[in-house]
C-alpha cells in the first residue's frame, strides 16, 4: 500500500504567491473538463464559447466587468473577515441588508436634497451590512456563539425579512410580483460609458480594494486583525483588544457586502427584487480564497469568476452544458486552491508501507 | 375553513407533521454529531444533502425503486464525505474552507446533473413518493396513533438511530475511540488508534446520513427535486449539534423543535390564518440563533474539533 505524509518544507519564495493561484486555475479548468465531457460536451467548443461569451465582444466584455463589481465587493468582504479568522459566511445576507436599505432610501427619501440621495444609499447600505455582520461578531466575542453557524443562519433570516418587505410594506402598488417601487433617478449610480450598463461601481470597488490593502498593511486595525487571525491568544496577551478587533473587522466586512447590494439596486435593477443576488455572497468565499485573501488577488479572482459566470451562459446556449457548471467550477477552484496553499508550507511525501 | 384551532385533529396534525418534518434534520444532526465527535466539522453537509436529494430522486425516477434511490443517496453521501476526508483529514486542510468547498461543489454538481438528466420542462418530473406506514394496532390508538404510528419507515428508522448512535458513541469500543480521536488525537495515537482512519470512518457514516436525509426530502417529504429543497436544513443540523451539546438525544429534540415551528407555520397557512408568511418562515431560523445564544457558553466542544492531526507536529 502507498500512503502519504505531509512534511514541512522550507517556505517557497514569494513569487509562488502569484504562481500558485494561476496553477490552481489551470488545474481547476482541467478538472472542470470532466463534468463537461461526461455531459457529452466538446471541450474545445465548450471552452471557446465560454471565452467568447465572457470576453469575445465589446458587449460581453462589458457585462463581465459589470458582474465583477459585486463579486469584488463580496470577495473583499469575505477576505477581510477570514484574515482575522472571523468566519463570515453571511455576505449574502449582508448584501441583502444593504440592498434593502438602499432601496428604502431611493424610494422613500424624496425629502432628501437630491445630491445627498446617492451618498445616503451608500453610507446607510454600508452600515446595514456592517451591523448585520456585527451581530454575529458580538455574539461570538461576548457569548461564545459559533460565528459560522450564526452568519449562515442570519442569511436565511434576512432573506425572509426581505420576503416580508417585498410581499408587504415595500411591494410596489398594484404589483402582484415581489418587487419594490423603482428608486428615484438621483439614487442611480452614474454610468462610466454612455448606453452601457458599466457603472462607477467597478471603479468604486477597485478603490475599496486599494483601501482594504491600505488598512491591511498600514493601519493598527489591519495589523491587529492579522494577529487575531494568526494566534488570538498571543494577540490578546500582547495587549491587542481582540474583541474590538473582531467587531471592527465584522463591521467593515459586512459593510463591503452591503455595498454589493447597494450597487445591484442603484446601478443594475433600480428596484428591489427577491433574486437580487445569484449567490454573490457565497461566491465571495471562493473569490477570497483564490485571491489568497489579498485585496489585489481578490480583484483578479473576482474578474476570473465573472468570466466564468457570464461565459457559462453562452457555453450553455451553444453546447447545452447546464449553466450550473459555474457552481461546479467554483467548488473545484476552492478545493484546488486550498490544496495549492498547502504546498506553500508543506510537501507531500509518498511512502510505501 | 373553520377557525377551530384547538381541535384534537388540528393538534395531532401539527404534531404528526412535526415528526415528519424533523426527520431529515434529525438524521443530518445525528450524522454531524458522529463526525464532530471524531473531531471534524463537516460544513459540506448542506451540499451533500442536496446531492443526496438529487441523486436519490433521479435514481428513483429512472428505476421506480424508492429504496434504491435511498441507497444511491447514501453511497453518494459517502463518496462526497471521502472527498472531505481527503482534504480535511489526510491533507489536514482547514475544515471550514474544505467543507464550504464541498458544499459549493456538491450543490453545483447536483443541479448540473439534475438539469442534464431532465432538461428544463415546464412541469418538473415527479416520482410516486413513500407512503406513511401505519403500524398495526398502535396506529388505531386515538390521537397518539395519528401522531406517532402513521409515519414513514425512514422516520421510524431515524428514531431507532437515536439510541443506536448514543450506544455506539458512549458504550462501544469504537465509540470510545471516536471520542478520544475527537478529544485528544495525540493520546489516541499513542495508544495505537489510527486517528485519520477513525476520522474518515466518522465522516463516511455522517455522509451516508446526510445523503439519506436529502433523499427523504425528495422521496417522502416532497415528490420532486427543487433547487431550494434543502433550504438551509444542513446548517440547522450544524446548529442543533451545538445546541444538543454533541449528544444525540438533545440534538434530535432540538431538531424536533425546529420541525414543530416549521409545521406550525405551514398548518396555520393551510387553515388560512392571515399572517405574514415570511415572518413565520423566519421564526425557526431566529429561534435557532436564540437557542444557540442560550447554550453556547456552557457548550463543551470536542477539544480536537477543527484541529488536523499531523503526527510530526506534536511539538506544541
Amino acid at each position: 500500500m502507498i500512503g502519504l505524509s505531509i512534511v514541512k518544507r522550507k517556505p517557497l519564495p514569494t513569487r509562488f504567491k502569484v504562481i500558485l493561484p494561476v496553477a490552481a486555475i489551470v488545474v481547476t479548468i482541467l478538472i472542470g473538463s470532466i463534468p463537461i465531457l461526461l455531459a457529452g460536451g466538446n471541450l474545445l467548443k465548450a471552452y471557446s464559447s465560454l471565452l467568447h461569451g465572457a470576453l469575445g465582444t465589446r458587449f460581453n466584455f462589458l457585462e463581465t466587468l459589470v458582474k465583477a463589481s459585486p463579486l469584488i465587493l463580496t470577495g473583499l468582504s469575505v477576505s477581510f473577515a477570514f484574515r482575522a479568522r472571523f468566519w463570515n459566511i453571511g455576505a449574502e445576507g449582508q448584501l441583502f441588508a444593504g440592498a434593502i436599505v438602499a432601496t428604502a432610501v431611493g424610494v422613500y427619501g424624496t425629502w432628501l436634497p437630491p445630491a445627498l440621495v446617492l451618498p445616503a444609499c451608500v453610507v446607510l447600505g454600508f452600515l446595514a451590512g456592517g451591523i448585520w455582520a456585527a451581530i454575529p461578531a458580538f455574539l461570538k466575542t461576548k457569548l461564545k456563539v459559533d460565528d459560522v453557524v450564526t452568519t449562515l443562519l442570519m442569511n436565511y433570516i434576512m432573506i425572509h425579512i426581505m420576503g416580508f418587505l417585498l410581499y408587504g410594506p415595500m411591494q410596489a402598488a398594484g404589483s402582484s410580483w415581489p418587487r419594490s417601487e423603482p428608486i428615484m433617478e438621483a439614487a442611480h449610480y452614474p454610468t462610466l460609458l454612455a448606453h452601457t450598463r458599466l457603472h462607477v461601481g467597478l471603479v468604486f470597488a477597485i478603490v475599496l480594494a486599494l483601501a482594504i490593502w491600505f488598512i491591511n498593511t498600514r493601519t493598527v486595525l489591519g495589523y491587529s486583525a492579522k494577529c487575531v487571525g494568526t494566534n488570538i491568544q498571543a494577540a490578546y496577551f500582547n495587549g491587542i483588544n481582540t474583541d474590538m478587533t473582531i467587531l471592527k473587522t465584522a463591521l467593515i466586512s459586512g459593510g463591503l457586502a452591503g455595498l454589493a447590494g447597494v450597487g445591484e439596486v442603484c446601478a443594475i435593477h433600480y428596484h428591489l427584487l427577491m433574486d437580487i443576488s445569484p449567490g454573490y455572497g457565497y461566491t465571495g468565499i471562493v473569490i477570497a480564497m483564490l485571491g489568497n485573501l489579498h485585496p489585489i488577488g481578490v480583484v483578479l479572482s473576482a474578474f476570473f469568476f465573472s468570466c466564468i459566470a457570464i461565459g457559462s451562459q453562452t457555453m450553455s446556449r451553444m453546447t447545452g452544458i447546464p449553466v450550473y457548471i459555474e457552481g461546479v467550477i467554483e467548488g473545484i477552484a476552492l478545493m484546488v486552491m486550498l490544496v495549492a496553499l498547502l504546498f506553500m508550507e508543506y510537501r507531500i511525501r509518498w511512502t510505501r508501507k | 375553513m373553520t377557525t377551530d384551532f384547538i381541535s384534537p385533529a388540528f393538534i395531532s396534525g401539527i404534531l404528526s407533521a412535526t415528526l415528519r418534518m424533523s426527520t431529515p434534520i434529525m438524521l443530518a444532526t445525528l450524522g454531524e454529531i458522529i463526525t464532530e465527535r471524531g473531531g471534524v466539522l463537516n460544513l459540506g453537509i448542506e451540499g451533500i444533502m442536496l446531492f443526496g436529494a438529487a441523486s436519490g430522486f433521479l435514481t428513483t425516477l429512472a428505476t421506480g425503486n424508492l429504496w434504491l434511490g435511498v441507497f444511491v443517496a447514501a453511497l453518494c453521501g459517502i463518496a462526497l464525505a471521502m472527498l472531505m476526508s481527503f482534504l480535511a483529514v489526510t491533507l489536514g486542510l482547514s475544515q471550514h474552507v474544505s467543507g464550504l468547498g464541498i458544499t459549493i461543489f456538491a450543490s453545483g454538481l447536483a443541479m448540473f446533473i439534475y438539469r442534464k438528466a431532465v432538461g428544463s420542462p415546464m412541469i418538473p418530473p415527479t416520482v410516486k413518493p413513500f407512503t406513511p406506514l401505519s403500524i398495526p394496532y398502535l396506529s388505531h390508538i386515538p390521537f397518539v396513533g395519528d401522531i406517532f404510528f402513521k409515519q414513514y419507515l425512514l422516520t421510524y428508522i431515524t428514531w431507532a438511530l437515536i439510541p443506536i448512535v448514543s450506544i455506539f458513541l458512549f458504550r462501544t469500543r469504537i465509540g470510545l475511540r471516536v471520542r478520544t480521536v475527537g478529544q485528544n488525537p495525540f493520546a489516541a495515537d499513542t495508544v495505537g488508534v489510527n486517528v485519520n482512519l477513525t476520522r474518515a470512518f466518522c465522516l463516511a457514516i455522517g455522509g451516508a446520513f446526510f445523503g439519506v436525509a436529502g433523499a427523504f426530502l425528495t422521496l417522502a417529504h416532497q415528490n420532486m427535486f427543487l433547487i431550494d429543497v434543502v433550504g438551509g436544513r444542513g446548517w440547522i443540523a450544524i446548529a442543533m449539534t451545538i445546541f444538543g451539546n454533541w449528544n444525540p438525544l438533545s440534538g434530535c429534540l432540538g431538531a424536533m423543535m425546529f420541525g414543530f415551528l416549521d409545521a406550525l407555520q405551514l398548518r396555520l397557512q393551510i387553515v388560512g390564518v392571515k399572517l405574514p408568511t415570511h415572518l413565520f418562515l423566519m421564526i425557526p431560523y431566529l429561534m435557532t440563533v436564540v437557542a444557540l445564544v442560550g447554550v453556547s457558553r456552557k457548550a463543551t466542544v470536542p477539544a480536537g474539533l477543527l484541529k488536523p492531526y499531523r503526527r510530526e507536529e506534536k511539538g506544541g
